[in-house]
């Protein structure tokens, strides 16, 4: 079967690669681009770590076709952080010990910016069920809350 | 996974063309959340996948005087973002929010939910209710059936070869109407339903009940429009004997199963105290249009 060839944008930056029409964004990202930093958990649209961005949209990537990405923006873990800078809410996960195994962590992050993107000042409760597609067997969630609202107080701070 | 031909027409002419001059099986994607995952376990065979996202009207949802065209298409997220929709057909709109994840509402969508036909797919106790039309399209002309004729079984439907659900059409609810969706899970979020149940009910300006629907989901093979338990709702205020009588005719006409997520009893149960409870948020909802 022949590869298709896709020109989408990851991250802000053109990026062009082969693929098999099968293949999930997810495998694309990850053995195609060498963008390992989003994670494969359960492959089923379950666990979330393998959230990204589709044109701003939060999607999970094991359910999106990589030839789907042809012509749209795609956000990673990757295009988190600036000019080598972690960003508030990578830094928010560390300071609250949001992480153990961290298999987790790049997938909340991205949906923890698409979360404050679009309600900067969520409550607790609201935080959660956006959450509730990302799947932590570590940490017990708490920590994760906790980063997650004190983020989004020095986001705002700083907005 | 499948070996998958992948095409992505941009008007719902092509697509029909694409559809019926296909020479190996065919499956149309919307949103993947179910397609993807059920591809998964085929090897050794191949697909025409023939995305719809990629064609405008599939992707709107337009609310007037006559009511809601909606791109079948169109994600949850942004169906459940629809404040315009939200405040005519609440009942719709919180099945939608209950599908899945954020992850999962970004790419899911209604119509996909209603074409993959399952027993327990949210939307469609809700879709029933609020008395939708099915718009098909195929090489021989387009068709209108209800929700109620569209589903046929357990992950069937009335669709045939080389056609697709290209609109759904509810009509404008009368004054005084409003519509409510409630499933039980053993947990709050990301599950399948163990039962649903949505209601519509229209009031006069006595508040006595006019008009009803009731349809149960996740307790049969299909979701079921429950005319008996809409019986028991019109003519009266609503009262606690009125949703009562609702709710036991609602469990009357369950025929669930027994499966990890709950026996035939349970089931029955819920689905009664759901329609109960369904009916009175509808109402309340009502009173206040
Ligand atoms: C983690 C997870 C949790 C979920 N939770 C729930 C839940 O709580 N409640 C619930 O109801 N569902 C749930 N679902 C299933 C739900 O996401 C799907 O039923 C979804 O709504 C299907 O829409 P889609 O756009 O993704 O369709 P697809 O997967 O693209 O398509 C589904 C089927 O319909 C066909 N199809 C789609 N659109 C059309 C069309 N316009 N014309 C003809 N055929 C068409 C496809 O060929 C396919 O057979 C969940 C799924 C996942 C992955
Ligand atoms: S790997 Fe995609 S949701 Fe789990
Ligand atoms: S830190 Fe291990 S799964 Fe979340």
């Amino acid at each position: 079967m022949s590869k298709t060839h896709v020109t989408t944008t990851i991250n802000g930056d053109v990026t062009e690669f082969l693929c098999e029409p099968a293949d999930t964004l997810l495998s694309v990202l990850r053995n195609e681009l060498q963008l390992t930093g989003t994670k494969e958990g359960c492959g089923s649209g379950d666990c979330g770590a393998c959230s990204v961005t589709v044109n701003g949209r939060l999607v999970c990537s094991c359910l999106v076709l990589g030839v789907e990405a042809q012509g749209a923006e795609i956000g990673t873990i990757e295009g988190i952080e600036s000019a080598e800078k972690l960003h508030t809410i990578q830094e928010k996960f560390l300071e609250h010990a949001a992480l153990q195994c961290g298999i987790c962590t790049p997938g909340l992050i991205v949906s923890t910016k698409a979360l404050l993107d679009e309600n900067p000042d969520p409550t607790e409760e609201e935080a959660r069920y956006y959450l509730a597609g990302n799947l932590c067997r570590c940490t017990g969630y708490d920590k994760i809350i906790r980063a997650v609202l004190d983020s989004a107080k020095v986001m705002r701070g700083a907005a | 996974m499948v070996s998958v031909v992948y095409k992505a027409p941009d008007s719902i002419q092509a697509a029909i063309s694409i559809l019926s001059e296909a020479e190996i099986a065919t499956k149309i994607l919307a949103g993947g959340t179910d397609l993807l995952i059920q591809m998964q376990g085929l090897v050794n065979e191949s697909r025409l996948f023939v995305d719809i996202k990629k064609i405008p009207e599939m992707m709107q949802a337009t609310l007037g005087d006559q009511g809601l065209d909606l791109g079948p298409s169109m994600c949850c997220a942004e169906f459940t973002a629809r404040e315009d929709i939200r405040a005519v057909y609440p009942g719709l709109v919180e099945a939608a929010f209950l599908i899945g994840s954020t992850q999962v509402q970004g790419r899911a969508s209604v119509g996909g939910n209603l074409c993959n036909s399952s027993p327990a797919a949210d939307t469609i106790p809700a879709l029933m209710v609020n008395a939708a039309i099915c718009v098909i399209a195929g090489v021989k002309g387009e068709r209108s059936v209800s929700v109620e004729e569209f589903v046929t079984g357990v992950g069937t439907n009335c669709m045939e070869k080389g056609e697709l659900l290209k609109l759904i059409q509810l009509p404008r609810p009368a004054k005084n109407t409003s519509d409510a969706y409630l499933r039980f899970i053993p947990r709050t979020e990301m599950d399948i339903a163990v039962a649903g149940a949505a209601v519509s009910v229209t009031l006069d300006d006595e508040g006595v009940c006019t008009a009803a629907r009731v349809s149960i989901g996740a307790v049969a093979p299909t979701a079921l429009l429950v005319q008996e338990a809409a019986d028991a709702l019109i003519g009266t205020k609503l009262d606690d004997k009125a949703l009562q009588a609702a709710g036991d005719a609602a469990s009357a006409a369950a025929s669930p199963i027994t499966d990890r997520r709950g026996t035939v009893e349970y089931r029955r149960h819920v689905v009664g105290v759901l329609t109960k409870r369904a009916a009175q948020i509808a109402a309340t909802r009502a009173r206040g249009n």
